[in-house]
């Protein structure tokens, strides 16, 4: 693989982003990361958490580049780390496998001409909006509007600009703005909450986990939600207001005057998706996303090459995180033989030990160029920092992450037998593994340093106040060599993982984990409660997409059975499940109930894959009138032939069954494609047979609003009705008569079908024994809740167990595939590693102290600490592989019995002190 | 206690993972605010002990900023 790298005319490795060089560089350009609502400079970073953390020319503006004048940068540059020397590259890589993840671009609004997006400053997008509104942005969290900078009382939000839209060319739906729109409404609402916010849309697709909660609580702040699509917007030239034009449903025609108008605009193709797959040899789809299929949504036409994020389709955060994991899997996979061999690992000096010394510190203060130096008094601060207790030696460096001064800070420690650090300079969370790994050079432990952190949160937003910094410099410095006195060299214990894995559950998703674990060579049990594996898929007979599922599933099963690496336990249930991360272990018992056999298995990981089951529902005749049915029902009869569209004239779906409702507040995601799925099946067996399709939004996000299309083409009959007019259902001797309120015609309309659909929820299996056995925390919906919603959506909230799968919330077959892959590619990591290093910030107990209340084990939110009998009594045990330091045991324990590593009381006490000494 | 008000000594307390890396962020911003808070880094603020409090206090605080 060849890939070509520009230039940035700035060192990575010597660059401290301290950002000096931006200060004085003299051009200033519109910021794209603002929307070009701000300025940046020339030479820039991108933004706060770029990596690398370094910043780049922009050769495009740069006055040396263009005009071989300034370097201003150069000159101003303390760690000499500005380059124009460098010149485009061409690297060479050998891999064994390519993962794409490019991106979207945003649909240009300029392309909807009616909506006059490029004539006023008014009209923003929806990214320009999502700026605006942030406390980073270029009004600092201010909500104005970008003609004259005044507070924007009344705001349009205008969705499916660029989506579903066939004269933008863009006929699919962009399956995030509806999201992203509320959320910005939420989030103006909570920056200005007597805004006047009206969102302007055709359906709200608020699908998947959570978020139809969010329509709800906008609706309850006020939000106003108005279903139509705008035709037209006028800016009134004067006042610069926003004049929008718009069929109400009713069909009359609305105007109404806006001061800031949002579009909701869609996601395209990145640009250079064809050089792309020029370059890769891989196909491109009808509408420049990658090709992939169904059951293979990560695969790209060429064989080991996997793509992941918007390239694959647009999609939020949570599915770009899981599809990103899942193409990791699929990299891992081919590369199994190779794992591990281009690691080497760096090699420390013994730990000197000497638990009777006492403390010797050195105070290293940072210059950080005039990032400190410049507000600060270093020298002041040092020879402030030389009166302090068990201070031996302070030094000041230009620079204390350089490379020179790591040297001179351990030949420090070596030549004045120091036993303990203290950095003054940026921040720990960046920093402190840089000087723990100094001290471990140097021969001592790695917990023996305490940063200071004076230039983010001192010389940085002090800048004015030079003297007030300089005081508080030295406060903290005494602060920390108060604590410094404290802390304790302390071990990192390495947990042994047994790499093995266990997955419950046989269906699609717990199946593709299973497989993904074996294929990268791990052995694995999988665990399904029923004799048959195949869960959900084995009711599913055609699909929208085309591929035949039966015909995967059967290919499926065989290579699951015929695989080395999988023991599987059918008809099994599980009776306990013990230990903690890389260290589980599990009775299961299995076979029929003559010959029911126990056994013990011992495994590192668990992934939770149990499913969910279509709700069955107790309204509109279901259950006691024979023509009432559900979807999967409906399906399987005409898979199976039990049913014969040519003797139908009429049937009628109902959407939302038991969803977006009391009964369960969510949007299933899947049975808008299901209800379209079926109907287009019928249209198919007999295009005489009408279809009609009773909804409150259609949720055909993706690439599926084709089908939507399609349906609607073959005469498929869409009938809206409000949640609070649901269609009544009547028996009438044996026929069934249904009444709907039309929002559309202000009217009742009866429909006598021969058979009624129910669309209905997707529900959790009752997990109730497993949650126990697990402690793992479910969601308010029932399902099992993932450990952050957008960054990590296959974690539980306990190390080492992992979700995927309608386990986790009903999704289709591509997701249910990628979020099983993406479980596995997590557990893989473990498995892989074989060991779990606890991080020395972990509690411990002090057990002549412990009374055994049972106060942590009830707090703990990671399940890491337990009640266990120690002779006669009970006392808290810690699971260090488990904990993850935030101390909530500590603080609630009544005897004092628990302390945290790197967080005692004592030394958390002294920084108090220390904080009270007048200097 | 300090005499002067106008010149309060504040204690933080600010949780590694949130407030911290937003003080953080706020430097790397050059947002400008009163030097008068002293921070505690903790890793949660689950950490907090109610007694680190009644210390602060003791210890001259004249407000305590809890930050997570």
């Amino acid at each position: 693989m060849k890939v070509a790298k520009q230039p940035r005319y700035v060192n990575e490795e010597k660059c401290t982003a301290c950002g000096v060089c931006a200060i004085y560089c003299p051009v200033s350009v519109p910021d794209p990361y603002d929307e070009n609502l701000s300025h940046r400079k020339a030479i820039h970073i991108s933004y706060t958490q770029a990596a690398p953390s370094s910043y780049a020319v922009d050769p495009n503006n740069c006055l040396f580049l263009n005009r071989q004048e300034c370097k201003q940068c150069t000159r101003t540059c303390q760690a000499e780390a500005i380059d124009f020397d460098q010149r485009p590259e061409i690297l060479s890589y050998d891999v064994g496998a390519l993962i794409l993840s490019p991106g979207f671009s945003s649909f240009n609004p300029s392309r909807s001409g009616s909506y006059n997006y490029p004539d006023s400053p008014n009209i923003v997008t929806g990214k320009e909006f999502e700026r605006i509104c942030c406390a980073s942005g270029p009004y600092v969290g201010k909500i104005l509007r970008p003609s004259d900078l005044k507070r924007p009382d009344k705001i349009a939000i205008i969705q499916c600009v660029g989506s579903r839209d066939k004269t933008s060319g863009n006929p699919y739906c962009s399956s995030v703005c509806c999201k992203y729109a509320v959320k910005d409404a939420i989030v103006a609402l909570e920056h200005e909450p007597d805004l006047d916010i009206t969102i302007f849309f055709m359906d709200m697709r608020m699908y998947g986990k959570g978020f139809d909660v969010f329509h709800e609580r906008a609706k309850a702040g006020g939000v106003k939600f108005v279903r139509s699509r705008v035709s037209n917007i006028k800016e009134n030239p004067e006042t610069r207001n926003l004049a929008l034009k718009y069929a109400a449903e009713d069909g009359s025609l609305r105007e109404d005057t806006y001061n800031l108008v949002v579009l909701a605009n869609g996601l395209e193709a990145p640009q250079g998706n064809s050089t792309l797959a020029l370059a890769t040899g891989t196909r491109l789809n009808r509408y420049g996303f990658c090709e992939t299929s169904l059951f293979s949504p990560l695969d790209t036409s060429r064989e080991g090459i996997f793509v992941a994020g918007a390239f694959q389709g647009p999609k939020a955060i949570p599915d770009s995180v899981i599809q990103a994991g899942g193409s990791a899997a699929s990299a891992a996979e081919l590369l199994t033989s190779a794992r591990g061999t281009l690691v080497t690992e760096k090699e420390f000096p013994e730990e000197r030990t000497d638990p009777d010394e006492s403390p010797k510190i050195g105070v290293f203060v940072c210059h950080c160029g005039k990032n400190i130096g410049g507000v600060v008094d270093v020298h002041e601060v040092k020879k402030y920092a030389e009166t302090l207790p068990d201070v031996v030696t302070v030094e000041d460096n230009l620079y204390s992450c350089s490379q020179d001064t790591q040297v001179l800070i351990r030949d420090t420690i070596i030549e004045h037998k120091l036993n303990r650090i203290v950095v003054a300079a940026c921040t720990p969370r960046t920093h402190e593994p840089l000087f723990q790994d100094t001290n471990r050079e140097a021969g001592l432990n790695k917990c023996l340093v305490e940063m200071v952190n004076i230039r983010d949160q001192c010389s940085w937003v002090h800048m004015h106040e030079k003297d007030a910094a300089t005081r508080k410099a030295k406060d903290l410095i005494r602060m920390a060599v108060a604590k410094a006195s404290l802390i304790e060299p302390l071990p990192e214990p390495i947990v042994k993982v047994s790499p093995k894995g266990m997955i419950i559950g046989g269906g699609l998703s717990g199946m593709t984990a299973a497989l993904s674990l074996a294929r990268q060579g791990f052995e694995c049990y999988l665990i399904e409660r029923s004799l048959e594996l195949g869960g959900n898929l084995r009711h599913t007979y055609f699909t929208l997409e085309g591929p035949d599922p039966q015909e995967y599933l059967d290919q499926f099963i065989r290579e699951v059975r015929n695989h080395d690496n999988i023991h599987l336990f059918s008809d099994a249930s599980i009776e306990k499940i013990e230990g903690f991360v890389g260290n589980f272990k599990t009775v299961l018992s299995f076979g029929d109930a003559e010959n029911r056999k126990r056994v013990e298995i011992e495994h590192g990981i668990i992934i939770i894959a149990t499913g969910a089951k279509p709700f069955e529902p107790d309204e509109y005749l279901y259950g006691s009138h024979e023509k009432v049915l559900i979807q999967q029902t409906l399906e399987k009869k005409l898979a199976l032939q039990e049913i014969d569209a040519g003797t139908l004239n009429h049937i009628v779906m109902i959407q939302c069954v038991g969803s977006r409702d009391e009964t369960h507040r969510y949007c299933s995601s899947i049975c808008c494609g299901q209800a379209i799925k079926n109907a287009l099946k019928i249209k198919e067996l007999n295009p005489e047979t009408e279809v009609t399709i009773l909804y409150r939004d259609v949720m055909t996000y993706g690439f599926n609003e084709d089908f939507y299309d399609l349906a609607r083409d073959k005469g498929v009959m869409f009938i809206r009705y409000e949640p609070d007019q649901r269609p009544r259902v009547e028996d009438l001797d044996g026929k069934l008569r249904l009444t709907v309120r039309s929002p559309l015609m202000k009217e009742d309309l009866v429909l006598d079908p021969d058979l009624l659909v129910l669309s209905t929820a997707m529900v959790p299996h009752e997990n109730r024994t497993l949650v126990e056995q697990l402690a793992v925390p479910l969601s308010s919906d029932q399902f099992f809740l993932e450990s952050h919603a957008q960054l990590k959506p296959v974690d539980s909230y306990v190390d080492g167990i992992y979700l995927c799968g309608m386990a986790q919330f009903p999704k289709p077959i591509d997701e249910r595939i990628a979020q099983a892959k993406a479980a596995a590619s997590k557990a893989a990591i473990l498995l892989a590693k074989g060991y779990v290093k606890t991080e020395p910030i972990v509690s411990s107990c002090n057990t002549d102290k412990c009374i055994g209340c049972g106060l942590c084990e009830y707090f703990c939110p990671y399940s890491a600490i337990r009640i266990t009998k120690m002779g006669k009594l009970k006392k808290a045990e810690v699971i260090s592989a488990a904990c993850k330091g935030c101390g909530v045991c500590a603080s609630y324990c009544p005897t004092r019995a628990i302390d945290m590593g790197r967080f005692t009381d004592d030394q958390i006490t002294a920084q108090i002190r220390a904080f009270g000494e007048k200097h | 206690m300090t005499n002067d008000k106008s010149e309060p000594a504040i204690l933080g307390f600010f949780c590694h993972w949130c407030c911290y890396a937003a003080a953080d962020a706020a430097g790397v911003a050059r947002f400008q605010y009163p030097p008068n808070v002293r921070v505690i880094r903790v890793m949660c603020t689950g950490r907090i002990d109610p007694i680190f409090l009644m210390d602060g206090f003791v210890n001259g605080a004249d407000g305590i900023f809890v930050g997570g």
